[in-house]
């Protein structure tokens, strides 16, 4: 793989290898020093058009962890405020010698775009409502972890499907794994179509038997734009509660991307259980982004 | 490649191992403290069976753990292939230890330099010593095995083939000869 922009053209047996460089990388980050050299000499950046906090720093701690050079770009203290467009922006990175390039903006297509400027390696850091494929594959490795095998296991995800790209990659990636994905969320939170899930308003139905529930994060813009009618009503209908995860399997775990809106699309009680691997991800989110910056890098220079 | 000798049959590969096993016992003065590390493929094999003859020499049970070097390459960022990771194991505390790195081939000296950094990261031994099974000579940095099995001058054309039960079916080390000069290599092949 030379970038990571979605999962369009991956196989199986590349993200299994993927997840295998992964489970090795949590035995670096178990060690006394949680350090290995690997990526010395390498630089990488992460360029941030749109606010993130945990995976740009997932993403830095990951690089630093394999000794690469970490140099971070965020579009609030930048030229971009005086003008300066992605593509200058990306080129001047360019121009100081980076290798690999982590990008997120708010309007789709732009990391797809920085392929075409850029010599180095670009991997999605979340994409407008498009793709967040190291959310996915952190998300995914979490499940694993889990349950073992995702072959045939349902899974579904609950809350704002339509404009979320954690959903979208998802909803690529699980089934790719041999998983059943259901997406569950208010009518007006929904896509049309979305192709390997079944899409339906209604959240009993997507969570019986489930083997795990990822509830998504429920931005407060949706309300403002009229697309839900309040808060306490989506709590009522869609909120992930210990009663309503009994419809679930026994074993069912608990996801959330973060960050979490407590006692809104989790209840928390629920969120602090056994059940909830809302940490599990966010520590599982550095092994596989060590193994993605090791998977690109590696062997790229020659 | 080009077929050239068997350097060391089966019975000269158990040999080399009781008499290295023996040495490793009289430099550390019994079995007090020793635990063995093999590196990535052929030194774990390799490890466990020294393991086992100084455990019946002893009569105590000498800890095996396993490391993989590939993280710790100084080639990584030239290579033109990405090389697959894989498991380190060190199931028991190396502070303090005295622990014998275990390798099939010594060659340039980078695999145990590299082994050197990764263990180092993994906890601070009171000594670390190497036990090699060839050593071929050609070193590029000033390393030297403290236990050799068998000490086997090679021209830099030569390959030299370990082969163990565990590993390959069958106990062997053979001599190659590459048929076109290449600036690539890896130590022992």
């Amino acid at each position: 793989m030379r970038h990571l922009l979605d999962f369009q053209g991956w196989s199986r047996k590349e993200v299994e290898d993927l997840f295998e460089t992964a489970r090795l990388m949590q035995e670096v980050l178990a060690r006394p020093v949680k350090k290995v050299p690997a990526l010395q000499g390498f630089t990488v950046a992460t360029v941030f058009f749109e606010p993130s906090t945990r995976t740009r720093i997932s993403f830095e701690l990951a690089a630093r962890r394999m000794s690469a050079d970490v140099v971070s770009f965020s579009a609030a203290s930048s030229s971009l405020e005086k003008g300066e467009s992605y593509k200058d922006t990306l080129l001047t990175l360019e121009a100081m010698g980076v290798d690999a390039y982590v990008i997120r903006a708010d309007a789709a297509g732009v990391p797809h775009q920085a392929t075409r400027w850029v010599r180095g390696a670009v991997i999605n850091g979340g994409d407008g409502r498009r793709a967040h494929p190291t959310q996915a594959l952190l998300d995914a490795f979490t499940l694993l972890e889990a349950l073992g095998s995702l072959e045939g296991r349902k899974i579904a995800i609950v809350g704002d499907i339509l404009h979320s790209r954690v959903a979208r990659s998802n909803a690529e990636l699980l089934p790719l794994l041999g998983a059943e994905v259901w997406c569950a969320g208010p009518p007006t939170l929904l896509p049309e179509r979305l192709p390997n899930v079944r899409l339906t308003p209604d959240l009993e139905e997507a969570l019986k038997e489930a083997d795990a529930v990822m509830a998504l994060r429920l931005q407060k813009e949706r309300m403002a734009a009229g697309l839900l009618p309040s808060l306490p009503e989506y709590v009522a209908l869609y909120q992930i509660t210990e009663e309503r995860l009994r419809k679930a399997k026994p074993h069912a775990v608990l996801l959330h991307p973060g960050p979490m809106n407590r006692d809104v699309e989790v209840e928390g009680t629920l969120a602090d259980s056994e059940r909830s691997l809302v940490n599990r991800q966010v520590q599982n989110g550095v092994a596989v982004r060590m193994a993605v910056l090791y998977h690109l890098l590696v062997g790229r220079k020659a | 490649m080009r077929f050239k000798a068997v350097i060391m049959g089966e019975e000269e590969v158990r040999r080399a191992l009781v008499r290295m096993a023996h040495e490793i016992v009289e430099r550390n003065k019994g079995a007090e403290d020793l635990v063995l590390v093999g590196i990535h493929t052929r030194g774990i094999p390799l490890a466990q069976r020294l393991a086992q003859l100084i455990g019946g020499f002893e009569g105590k049970e000498v800890p095996v753990g396993i490391l993989d070097i590939t993280l710790y390459r100084d080639d990584l960022s030239e290579i033109g292939l990405q090389p697959k990771v894989r498991e380190t194991r060190i199931p028991f505390d190396l502070n303090g230890k005295s622990v014998v790195l275990v390798d099939d081939v010594l060659y340039t000296g980078r695999t145990a330099r590299a082994a050197l950094d990764a263990l180092i990261d993994l906890g601070r031994p009171r000594r670390i010593y190497l036990a090699v099974l060839v050593d071929r000579g050609h070193r590029e940095l000033p390393i030297r095995a403290d236990f050799v099995g068998k000490n086997l001058p090679t021209a830099r054309s030569e390959v030299v083939k370990v082969k163990l039960r565990e590993t390959d079916g069958e106990d062997r080390v053979e001599l190659w000869e590459k048929e076109a000069p290449s600036g690539a290599h890896r130590e022992g092949a």
